[in-house]
């Protein structure tokens, strides 16, 4: 165990070299010289050669190359060009309200997507079941932004069931500005959710411990909910904890419609200024978390299922 | 006889030797090429049948805007602002003799010069109005375009207008002729690109694998829309071009991965080490012998980038990172639709939203109708 996950930290190493070299290329080779954007239009090359001496861009490239694994090593990416707050300090509390909405999101969509998963996939080829797949098919063809366009018109401006814009990190204001995001997520996630499971769960009830579960007497409630659920729940689980780091920043149309101070948003802002500290941070983190997490994800599977081999 | 030597092996390879010319006319005329054989299990699936009617109405209609057939002129200001579709009926039929749009508030109406006499200034811009004027041939306001001399706009259009009275229904069309083009070339490019890197990783194996294998790790570190957004942030110039030069470039590991799979499995196959016995070359061998025994792969996974490409484009063009201003694309339309709600105008939002659901379904059918033609034993 302590070998295989020596082994595979290990292998993380050339895998996160490699983006840091991909980001540092963008942003330092193919983005051209941001002096020129940060001194603004009315600049003088002294202004300009300041500037470029402050951010290093006068070193050569593998120096510049070197600054830059050290502030990831670090993690202290120097100041934000538009806001002069430490880049880290941007990451570390933006962090906070994306998990807030994240978080409940996705138990959601896991317990909900698994428990109609198991409901059809029991009653596969009904019309049920087919009414649902045709359900499931219309509903990824709407595009996210429909559903919050209109989720929040509707929901917020039109109903005024919720508050429209805004965000608390806890109690009971939480509740009330979370609650319509994390509808409307729901509302856009589910549906591949529950093709996806249904699947998984298709899977195994054509497997043969189902027959032999069925031939001992043991009741429906008990085959699906104990030997399918169970056996189902590795792949379930491997795909839930592999999402987790793109979903951070999946969520931005989100952040960014109901202005939630959170990752998504924060990369958008800054693509929008473009304040390369802020984008080179997040894109290396959320880099290194989602390898962290397909770790994790290949841990999770041995432990639910013990016949599988580490190696 | 002009026939290359590799050509008479490879037919005695595949017939029997002794027969070979005699048997291999008949053999033609009964066996059918795959794509035949694709295209008649396409062609009793209904459903795919159904998509693919439904795509080729999109595809033949955009070919048309794009050659400037129609929807030429989807920026000429038809109707008044926010004009209802007119199996609405309008509620603004008293309004249409004067020409003023009653949506507007009154203050912006009489802006149309007034304000400024009234001051007694000099406007600067009057020279550059006069010469619009001149240009266009009335001497209304150019800038507001609602003064009295205005030829008639309509009080309601087909599907409505938008703010500027443009017809909705013209500028979605136009919108989708941006997005489905920027949707197909991306595809296009990501699709080769991934060809080309599965190709080589799986024929060749060794560093070679492991060098691109590693390449498809960085790649995939990111999450897609990020790696898409840090290089919208360097790219500082936008246009088409941009766009699917960035979605094209980072969306390539999908087909990647399948296509290594693919040269993984086949390059072992007895018919390439039959093309190798007959001294095919390496290239030959991966590009001519191979290629078409994983082309149905391709061709699934080119239509499937397709609608994820459309998907990302109208992302990025509504966060303003994508298409210029002075190009309309779903994303630039959907951009306009919030506002426009609150106001309570819908009709572009539905339309827009109702054209790209149907493109997007029909394409996502297609694709697995076309998975089911091409390679049955698939599910």
């Amino acid at each position: 165990m302590a070998a295989y996950l020596i082994k595979r930290l290990l292998q993380m190493i050339p895998t996160l070299l490699g983006v840091i070299l991909l980001v540092f290329l963008l942003f330092n080779w193919v983005g051209g010289d941001p002096a020129y954007v940060l001194a603004g239009k009315f600049s003088n090359p002294q202004d300009i050669a300041n500037i470029r001496r402050q951010l290093g861009v006068d070193q050569p490239l593998f120096i510049q190359f070197g600054i830059f694994l050290r502030q990831v090593l670090t993690f202290d990416y120097g100041l934000s060009w538009s806001t002069q707050e430490p880049v880290s300090h941007i990451f570390l509390t933006r962090l906070g309200p994306s998990i807030a909405l994240l978080l409940p999101m996705l138990i959601l969509e896991t317990l909900i997507g698994v428990a109609i998963a198991l409901a059809v996939a029991y009653v596969r080829d009904s019309w049920i079941d087919r009414s649902l797949t045709l359900t499931t098919t219309a509903a990824m063809s709407i595009s996210l932004l429909i559903y919050i366009i209109v989720g929040q018109y509707f929901f917020a401006f039109v109903l005024g069931w919720f508050p429209v814009q805004g965000w608390a990190n806890h109690g009971e204001s939480w509740v009330r500005y979370a609650v319509l995001p994390i509808l409307l997520g729901l509302a856009v996630s589910i549906a591949p959710a529950i093709r996806l499971y249904r699947t998984f769960v298709l899977e195994e009830m054509g497997q043969d411990y189902v027959r032999t579960a069925r031939a001992k007497g043991l009741s429906e409630m008990r085959v699906m909910l104990v030997h399918v659920l169970r056996n189902a729940s590795i792949p379930i689980i491997t795909t839930v904890l592999g999402s987790l780091p793109g979903l951070l920043i999946g969520a931005f149309l989100l952040e960014r419609f109901f202005s939630i101070p959170g990752i998504g948003r924060e990369v958008i802002m800054a693509v929008e200024r473009s304040d390369f500290p802020v984008i080179k941070a997040i894109t290396v983190s959320v880099a290194m978390a989602t390898m962290v997490f397909n770790l994790l994800a290949d841990l999770a599977y041995q432990w639910v299922d013990p016949r599988v081999k580490l190696s | 006889m002009g026939r290359p030597k590799g050509e008479i092996i490879m037919s005695a390879l595949r017939h029997s030797p002794v027969h070979s010319k005699h048997i291999e006319p008949v053999k033609r005329d009964t066996a059918k090429s795959l794509s035949a054989i694709a295209w008649g299990r396409l062609r009793r699936n209904p459903v795919g049948m159904f998509s693919l009617g439904i795509v080729a109405v999109f595809l033949i209609a955009i070919v048309a805007s794009a050659l400037g057939l129609i929807a030429q002129d989807w920026d000429r200001q038809y109707a008044l602002s926010f004009a209802p579709p007119t199996f609405m009926g309008s509620s603004q039929e008293t309004s249409q003799e004067d020409g003023v749009s009653p949506s507007l508030p009154p203050a912006l109406t009489q802006a149309s010069g007034t304000q400024l006499e009234m001051y007694g200034l000099q406007d600067p811009l009057q020279p550059v109005l006069d010469q619009l004027n001149s240009h266009t041939g009335h001497d209304s306001d150019p800038l507001i375009g609602l003064s009295a001399e205005t030829p008639m706009r309509a009080a309601t259009l087909f599907l409505g207008a938008d703010k500027w009275g443009r017809s909705i229904a013209l500028k979605v069309m136009k919108g989708a002729e941006t997005s489905v083009l920027v949707g197909i070339a991306a595809a296009l490019l990501a699709t080769f690109i991934g060809t080309v890197l599965g190709a080589f990783a799986g024929y060749w194996g060794g560093w070679v694998d492991a060098l691109i294998e590693w390449l498809y790790g960085v790649f995939t570190a990111i999450p897609y829309l990020l790696l898409v957004f840090a290089i919208a942030a360097v790219l500082q110039q936008k246009g088409v071009f941009t766009i699917i030069l960035i979605l094209g470039l980072t969306g390539w590991t999908g087909v990647y991965r399948l296509i290594r799979a693919e040269y993984l499995k086949h390059k072992v196959r007895e018919y390439v080490l039959a093309a190798e016995a007959i001294g095919a070359s390496h290239a030959r061998r991966m590009f001519v012998h191979i290629l078409p025994n994983v082309s149905h792969v391709i061709l699934v996974q080119l239509s499937q980038q397709v609608v994820n490409f459309i998907k990302a484009e109208v992302i990025l063009s509504f966060l303003g990172f994508g298409v210029p201003v002075d190009v309309v694309s779903w994303g630039s339309i959907l951009n306009e639709t919030p506002n426009e709600l609150i106001l309570g105008y819908g009709w572009q939002l539905m339309t827009c939203g109702l054209a790209m659901a149907t493109l997007v379904t029909a394409f996502a059918m297609l694709t697995d109708a076309l998975r089911d033609a091409l390679d049955p034993r698939l599910k």
